[in-house]
């Protein structure tokens, strides 16, 4: 599968990742990125007919009981937030919804 | 020896038997770093006050009578992704240039509580995404070898403090190479432990299932105390493992006899540099000099390392940077209250991300998409199985694998700038031990005029005992390490 790259394809996938890019970004990207897709096509002529997937190695079991445990206090864990509202416990962020 | 030369091991022991306090130690290693980071900069940021009050503790300690711990007193520094509680911890990212974490990174927590005192954080590739440290929103790092030159990446901040002798021991975070390729470019240790030993809790995630955190260091011995420091199972990191923590310092006996040491030749034949090629193969030769057995062996996937590498890490990366969306920390870019929260968001992302990063994110996003996902990322996932299998086979016939670290010698800075395929490919050589969740070590073996050259050696998993204790084999018979730069403080 070496399907060319296209600017409307990277827009498209910078959309799904939450990304505005510029128009030089998407140029650029566009051109580099089909040079790296190109290159690690290569590992579709491997023959994996029945091979598992290893997504992650030595993946240790570790379960637990859900059990509530001490965690930062609700003011700390907003404070950092770039528009915060710490005494409250809450951060704000632009209108979702209405207009 | 200077203070500021010597290993983290020594600094302890003479803090411990009176020598010199703690606090003096610090000064030293303070007043170098500042000296030298106009030049280097290898430092996000040095903090000064903190350490000082850290090693005025261990001195305070010391005087009651207190039992000290195996690094008190020791001067570390800490890459930039690894939290450290209100420490500005940037990831060498402008979406996080003034975050200070409610929290600190399990491995450096453990550094403190055995008394090391933390001099500063270390610029890096931003979110540790390169292979040369340029790619850091608060510009590159300079080799101090050759000042126009990369020191690698993307911990180079960490190799350079190592290797300008700013501190003896530093933390960085390996991926896909971030330890071993700049310690091989700055003439130092770097030790990449298994997948699991050591917790990423705090380790600002890159890839989830290939992130490891580990020492850079001036010696063997160095970097076995400090991994078992650092080492050992954590609540915090589900993927962290409970495998008993051995006694790693005890482990260098210096005898590597019979020890069967295996060379993918085939995979270590092409497009090495001459450089390197000899100063591989006069370190398998000191190794065999040693008692060790050298053996052929093959890894006929090895070859498809750099394509499963950048599929795998970059699907992970641009999962685990969706949270950086400028709502619950980090940047927010300015805008009109009628854009609304997505324009926030995309943005926030697209002024608050580096070039590297963005690409990173597209090409990951792009791999995991309907219609590609199989193709792509499942494909790399199996290739990643096959890869597994070549080394267990190895691993039935020799205990440590020898090669290269990088394929070239530290190059100039802006060399590969332009071409991220190019930087990629120069990854060969230390994709696959993250990859398959392998230990690996960077040991210095010689040099091309005046730069650094390094080789690598692999192990079962959890076997670092048998990495360190050839590596420290390696380092009695051998001066490389010993060489440092000459660097101007005035």
């Amino acid at each position: 599968m070496s399907t060319p790259l296209s600017t409307a394809d990277v827009e498209r996938v910078a959309a799904l990742a939450q990304l505005e890019l510029t128009d030089a970004e998407k140029q650029l990207f566009t051109r580099q990125i089909a040079d790296v897709l190109h290159y690690v096509a290569q590992i579709q002529a491997l023959d994996t007919t029945g091979v598992p997937a290893t997504a992650h190695v030595h993946a240790a079991q570790h379960e637990r009981e859900d059990q509530p445990v001490p965690s930062l206090p609700i003011s700390t864990a907003v404070a950092e937030a770039p528009d915060a509202a710490p005494e409250a416990g809450l951060f704000r962020v632009p209108r979702v919804i209405g207009g | 020896m200077t203070i500021t030369g010597r290993s983290g091991r020594d600094i302890r022991d003479d803090i411990a038997a009176g020598r010199v306090s703690a606090t003096e130690v610090c000064r030293a290693v303070l007043a170098r770093s500042a000296a030298l980071n106009p030049n280097l900069n290898a430092f996000n940021l040095i903090a000064a006050e903190r350490a000082l009050a850290q090693a005025t503790d261990v001195d305070r300690r010391r005087a009651a009578g207190a039992t000290l711990g195996p690094l008190a007193g020791v001067p570390i520094a800490v890459k930039d992704n690894l939290c450290v509680r209100d420490m500005r911890t940037t990831a060498s990212s402008k979406i996080l240039e003034h975050y200070a974490p409610p929290y600190t990174a399990t491995a450096v927590e453990r550094l403190e509580a055995a008394g090391a005192v933390i001099i500063g954080k270390t610029n890096c590739d931003e979110f540790a995404m390169g292979s040369s440290t340029e790619n850091s929103a608060f510009g590159a790092v300079r080799n101090p070898w050759a000042l126009d030159r990369t020191p690698g990446g993307s911990s180079g901040g960490s190799a350079v403090a190592v290797a300008a002798q700013c501190t003896p021991i530093a933390l960085g975070s390996d991926t896909g190479g971030s330890i071993r390729q700049p310690a091989s470019f700055c003439g130092v240790f770097g030790l990449k432990p298994t997948y699991g030993r050591v917790s990423r809790y705090g380790l600002l995630a890159f890839a989830s299932s290939l992130d490891q955190i580990g020492p850079f260091t001036r010696t063997v011995a160095d970097a076995a105390l400090t991994l078992g420091v650092i080492a050992g199972g954590d609540p915090h990191d589900s993927t962290s493992s409970s495998t008993a923590v051995p006694d790693y310092i005890a482990g260098l006996t210096g005898d590597i006899r019979g020890l069967r040491v295996g060379v993918p030749r085939a995979f270590v034949s092409e497009g090495v540099e001459a450089a390197i090629r000899h100063a591989f193969d006069a370190a398998l030769d000191t190794l065999r000099s040693l008692g060790a057995t050298l053996i052929d062996i093959d890894l006929p996937h090895a070859r498809y390392a750099v394509p499963v590498y950048y599929l795998v890490c970059t699907a992970e990366a641009s999962s685990n940077l969706a949270r950086y969306d400028g709502v619950r920390y980090g940047y927010r870019a300015a805008s009109a209250p009628e854009h609304g929260l997505q324009e926030m968001y995309s943005r926030t992302r697209d002024e608050g991300f580096g070039a590297e990063v963005k690409r990173r994110i597209v090409l990951g996003t792009y791999v995991l998409s309907a219609g590609y996902y199989d193709a792509f990322y499942l494909k790399a996932l199996q290739v990643r199985t096959l890869m597994r299998r070549d080394y267990d086979a190895a691993f039935e016939r020799v205990d440590l694998v020898a090669m290269p670290t990088s394929p070239i010698p530290p190059f100039k800075l802006g060399d590969k700038a332009d071409d991220p395929l190019q930087m990629y490919l120069a990854d060969i050589f230390t994709v696959s031990a993250n990859l398959v969740g392998l230990p690996g070590m960077s040991i210095p073996c010689g040099f091309d005029g005046s730069l650094p050259l390094g080789f690598q050696l692999l192990g079962r998993p959890f076997d670092e005992p048998t990495v360190l204790r050839a590596a420290d084999a390696f380092e009695r018979v051998t001066d490389w390490h010993r060489r440092a730069p000459e660097l101007d403080t005035n």
